[in-house]
């Protein structure tokens, strides 16, 4: 067996594209100082799926994209996305590589509200940026794929709001692979400051069904003290793109960070998220929907790790499988020593379509304090045949009752999602993906 | 003549290989009603069970009919669209979706597509059954049966007979579990419904639910079989005495199914 180890990018290209974009020295230090370790580093290995063979180096590294003047140039592709007669104030579109859209109201930018791409966070807010760039939330150093995204870092944004400073609408962002060659390697970077709040919603688009490409996104959400963070997001990349996609949380003291997120790639995908609860009191509530079709591959992991005291954690997973879809869901709660009075929970579900699919749940608690609880469930199974019963003794034919079941069974986290047009919208992917 | 006919002739059902009906022949039309009693054990809940066509019950011999049409060739869709009914002993919990979607989809399965009810009259038709029925409004946002009393569910099976609005009903042991209020509500719901294009079979181990409703024929059953008919006196006597003079007026020792005369 042969394993494409070479990097598809040297040291002179990582360099040229960072003076290209105008980066602060920091930032072309840290990149080529992660493609070296890129070559040296293992790759991820997720608990019981084997990615070697995974197309991680196959693809294009840089694409532009058109802006668009106004929200009605939106191609047919992007309009489910908004509501277009009732625009977000706060909304950001990636294409490509490149921003085609961005809009911030007024009364967010007075209060010092920042939402921006990262290359122009990078030169108007460098200093905040390093200061939380891959530190504390993803290390580069992770393994491969974490330094590969570090050294080849090629779009996302960054969202900071200051001290005491609560924002009431949602922030939008789309990030939409336009060409089917182009590899994203996103960098979301999300911070609350004390006493802030704001919910974040984020989409993922491509339509690459016969090209082959990457995305390998990273994602880091600081909620400081009594700071709370919702963040929320549909996840929709083609079957030609293989997906690695950590998101990854630290709560300060009071701080709350929860997720709703709808995991509905057609590729193979490796997600992880996970959060880590530094401060006492600190909350997080981790909600994820997949449905697997085709014969795409998928591991899930949810993670919550408590160092504060009295701190909570809530892991929920429900996820579809039909034709001959695989998915591993890997639920951690993982509580350490000192961390009493903390409470964590867990449930994965797995609902089950067809014969060929194949569904793991694997809760995991990991405990080292005695002053706790902890509490998981799982399972693994088909439609229940008394409820199709019951639905059906109503009239309701056999294929419109699975469709309310499926529904049923994914509703906890699709109603979750804070934006209306986002949560219909991943209605209509489940709609697309299960039918 | 108005209303439907059920007619169920020679049933026989198993459940995993075991016969536990025997031959039952009945008869429900319109303006009819009927109440089927017995002891615990004898088949009355595999009698409703079998005509809308749970999965676990298997049809070995019999017939049933609707107006004619073959009831046991039908999908369990097919079943409630052409007039069945069942009021259900213990209703299936449906995390996810709300009473309310699920009730409107139920209404619009028996219409024809592109003349669904609008929303404005499904939610004025909902409104006044939970209110004829006292139900708190709130249950058409929670949850289909998740988390409901077992008063609620018995409450939430007869607002979907009030608003499907049936041929014929059959409601198994829908007064189990109530508390006499609720019973009292429950029979409202059933006595309104109560004309000459409306069947119902009511099967039930107390003879406490019909003190509120009357029923034209009462049926017992031991053994997996209709084994005495008559009329609402029958319930009046069963009540006063039991069930053990039937018993030895047929030689019967144990009643259960799997036991024979």
């Amino acid at each position: 067996m042969t394993v494409e180890t070479k990097l598809p990018y040297d040291k002179s290209y990582v360099e040229n594209y960072s003076v290209n974009q105008n980066e602060p020295a920091w930032m072309k230090e840290l990149r080529l100082q992660a493609l070296e370790q890129a070559e040296h580093l293992e790759m991820p290995k997720p608990d019981k799926t084997k990615i070697n063979r995974w197309n991680f180096t196959r693809f294009k590294h840089g694409a532009e994209g058109e802006t668009f003047s106004s929200l009605k140039e939106l191609p047919a592709e992007l309009e489910e996305f908004l509501d277009k007669d009732n625009a977000p104030e706060n909304l950001l579109i990636q294409r490509n590589n490149s921003v085609a859209y961005s809009t911030l109201s007024k009364e967010l930018r007075d209060k010092g509200v920042i939402f921006t791409d990262i290359f122009t966070a990078l030169k108007e807010h460098g200093e905040l940026v390093q200061r939380y760039y891959m530190k504390d939330a993803v290390s580069v150093d992770e393994h491969r794929l974490t330094a590969l995204h570090a050294a080849l870092m090629n779009g996302g944004i960054f969202v900071h709001v200051p001290k005491n400073v609560q924002i009431d609408v949602p922030i939008q962002t789309i990030f939409w692979q336009e060409d089917p060659e182009a590899a994203l390697f996103n960098h979301v970077l999300v911070v609350a400051e004390e006493n802030s709040s704001l919910t974040y919603v984020e989409n993922y688009i491509s339509q690459n069904q016969n090209e082959e490409t990457v995305a390998n996104i990273v994602t880091e959400v600081i909620a400081q003290d009594n700071a709370k963070i919702s963040f929320g997001a549909v996840d929709n990349f083609a079957s030609g793109t293989t997906v690695y996609n950590n998101r990854r949380g630290v709560a300060y003291r009071d701080a709350t960070i929860d997720w709703a997120l709808g995991q509905m790639n057609d590729g193979n995908t490796v997600s992880e998220n996970i959060t880590h609860l530094i401060g006492d009191n600190a909350v997080s509530n981790a909600k994820t929907v997949s449905v697997g079709r085709g014969k795409q591959i998928q591991n899930f992991t949810a993670k919550i790790v408590h160092f504060g005291k009295n701190s909570e954690g809530h892991i929920l997973q429900h996820g579809v499988m039909k034709e001959s879809a695989t998915s591993i869901f890997n639920g951690i709660g993982k509580i350490e020593h000192g961390a009493s009075k903390s409470n964590a929970e867990q449930e994965s579900r797995v609902l089950m379509l067809s014969e060929k699919a194949r569904g793991d749940a694997n809760p995991i608690l990991l405990i080292d304090e005695d002053d706790v609880t902890a509490g998981h469930a799982a399972s693994v199974g088909r439609v229940d045949p008394l409820q199709l019963y019951y639905l059906m003794s109503r009239g309701i034919s056999q294929a419109e009752a699975e469709r309310l079941i499926i529904h049923g069974f994914l509703a906890p986290v699709v109603n979750q999602l804070p934006i209306e047009s986002v949560k219909n919208q991943l209605t209509q992917v489940i709609e697309r993906k299960v039918y | 003549m108005a209303g439907s006919t059920l007619e169920i002739k020679n049933l026989h059902v198993s459940i995993e290989g075991k016969e536990i009906l025997k031959g039952v022949n009945l008869t429900i039309k319109g303006g009819e009603f009927h109440a089927v009693m017995g002891p615990n054990g004898t088949g009355k809940s595999t009698l409703a069970s079998a005509i809308m066509g749970h999965p676990k019950y298997e049809i070995t011999d019999g017939s049933v009919h609707l107006d004619g049409e073959d009831v046991l060739e039908m999908e369990v869709d097919e079943r409630a669209r052409a007039g069945l009914f069942l009021g259900m002993q213990y209703p299936s919990e449906i995390s996810g979706v709300t009473t309310s979607d699920f009730l409107r989809s139920s209404i619009n399965a028996r219409r024809e597509e592109g003349d669904e009810i609008s929303l404005m009259k499904f939610i004025k038709e909902m409104d006044s059954v939970l209110d004829f029925l006292e139900i708190d409004k709130n249950m058409a946002q929670r949850y289909l049966n998740e988390g409901f009393s077992g008063g609620e569910k018995k409450r939430n099976e007869i607002l979907q007979l009030m608003l499907l609005k049936p041929e014929i009903a059959i409601l198994d042991e829908i007064d189990s579990g109530l508390d006499i209020d609720a019973l009292k509500v429950v029979s409202k719901g059933i006595n309104k419904l109560r004309d000459d294009n409306f069947g119902c079979l009511i099967i039930t181990h107390y003879q406490r639910l019909l003190n509120y409703i009357t029923p034209d024929h009462v049926h017992v059953m031991m053994q997996g079989r209709v084994v005495k008919s008559g009329g609402p006196e029958l319930a009046q006597r069963l009540e006063a005495e039991g069930y053990d003079w039937i018993k030895e007026e047929l030689g019967i020792e144990d009643e259960t199914v799997g036991q024979n005369a």
